[in-house]
């Protein structure tokens, strides 16, 4: 029941290692035997299947999204990309979720004890879907910096994080967007975690294209996904 | 590959409002949930429980877990599959460890068929956590299908050590039927994890 084409491996140059002992949690939860290579059946080659039904109005606006009237604190941005597999074909109506701190840092997850403002208009999570040519398009409040108990003075580097499901189970994709000239990222374990050659891949680009004049930086980040290898499967 | 993939990160502890917002309390319409099963009628309905493991064997309260599987008739919902499903069913749920006691987590499903390749009936796991840089992949084979997983051509490929952490043990109790499936990060009972 192979499906005549197969995706491309993950690219084991570009993912993070399973232990990156630098992030203190790694060390007591990644795998540490191998993982066993299975063939891509059917099982594989499918996923969940969510389109534009799946968002709501304004979930791709974080910033009017849980907002109780008023505008939520901070610098209002536009986060945009293409969603593309390794290819470089565009991949439409992909599903992104989204979730990340207010402008002071806080999230509004009860697990979050940081000592920064809860904003009352601002919750952090949205979601959208990726139009005919792939591509995406978020309002936001650009994230605070926090501090976690990792290591001394360890301090997380602004960032959103993004779930993509993409066309099978195998480009299911959850990452983190960085933003440009952070100094925050050279001392993060978790963003240094990514092979050197890799990093760039999670920095976003400030974009005056995508920017609206008297309102909003925006911010351009392309996501690409696992793409159809070459060479097709023998059915 | 003209383009390098995009790199994966840990889903963080800070997930629950973005992915499982209705189980966690949150006032935000949650994509997916813990129960899968309603729209697929002619299934036998069931509960697959569990723990995640750390490697000191402490459970783990802040993963979240998604499965993917066929319908009673081994059917995907996915344009993929030719077959399609017929019935509503749409074989995706996703739920979080932090909200039952001692870090459980609980499905309500289906038992899904075979697909009808020579695989014994399985659900894909897909799993999430903080200190986890890649997303883990696993399956739920079921015990009760023994003769089927002897010729599991996935499961042939596993360590016959191994093998046992791939299987769901079955039990029946006046609630129903109870799949529990525990997965270990690792140590001696370190779960399988796939790449495909
Ligand atoms: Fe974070």
């Amino acid at each position: 029941m192979s499906k005549g084409f197969v995706f491309s491996p993950r690219d084991w140059d570009s993912h993070p290692p399973q232990i990156h002992p630098g992030y203190k949690s790694t060390p007591l939860r990644g795998p540490t035997k191998p993982l066993v290579v299975l063939p891509q059946t059917l099982s594989e080659l499918t996923g969940p299947v969510y389109g534009q039904d799946a968002v709501g109005p304004l979930d791709h606006d974080l910033t009017k999204l849980a907002a109780k009237g008023g505008e939520p604190n901070g610098e209002r941005i536009i986060v945009a990309g293409l969603v593309s597999d390794e290819n470089g074909r565009p991949a439409p109506n992909i599903l992104l979720e989204v979730w990340q701190p207010n402008a002071a840092g806080r999230y509004i997850h009860t697990d979050d004890q940081h000592d920064a403002p809860i904003d009352p208009n601002f919750m952090g999570a949205g979601r959208c879907v990726t139009d005919a040519d792939g591509r995406y398009r978020f309002i936001t409040i650009k994230p605070g910096a926090y501090p976690w108990g990792n290591h001394y003075n360890a301090w997380r580097p602004n960032h959103i994080h993004f779930s993509l499901f993409g066309p099978s189970i195998l480009t299911r994709l959850v990452t983190q967007m960085y933003f440009p000239g952070d100094p925050l990222l050279e001392l993060d374990p978790i963003f240094q975690g990514v092979p050197a050659a890799s990093r760039h891949l999670l920095v976003s680009k400030l974009s005056i294209e995508l920017s609206e004049a008297e309102w909003a930086l925006g911010y351009e980040f392309n996501i690409v996904l696992r793409g159809r290898a070459a060479t097709p499967m023998e059915s | 590959m003209a383009l390098k993939q995009t790199p994966s990160q840990t889903v963080g502890p800070y997930f629950s409002y973005g992915l499982t917002p209705e189980q966690y309390g949150y006032d935000y319409k949650q994509l997916a949930d813990n129960n899968l099963g309603e729209a697929d009628g002619n299934g036998q309905r069931i509960t697959i429980r569990g723990q995640v493991f750390d490697g000191n064997g402490a459970t783990v309260r802040d993963a979240v877990l998604e499965l993917w599987q066929a319908d009673s008739q081994g059917r995907y919902a996915h344009p993929e599959d030719p077959r399609g499903s017929n019935t509503g069913f749409k074989g995706f749920g996703r739920t979080g460890t932090g909200t039952l006691p001692e870090n459980y987590y609980e499905f309500h499903t289906i038992k899904p068929g075979a697909i009808g390749d020579g695989q014994a009936p399985h659900i894909t796991v897909v799993l999430f956590m903080r200190g986890l840089l890649n997303h883990a992949y696993t399956r739920i084979y079921f015990s009760d299908e023994a003769a089927a997983n002897d010729a599991d051509p996935g499961l042939a490929l596993v360590d016959a050590a191994r093998r046992n952490t791939l299987i769901a043990q079955r039990q029946e109790n006046p609630a129903g039927i109870i799949y529990q499936f525990d997965i270990h990060m690792q140590g001696e009972q370190e779960t399988v994890f796939f790449d495909a």
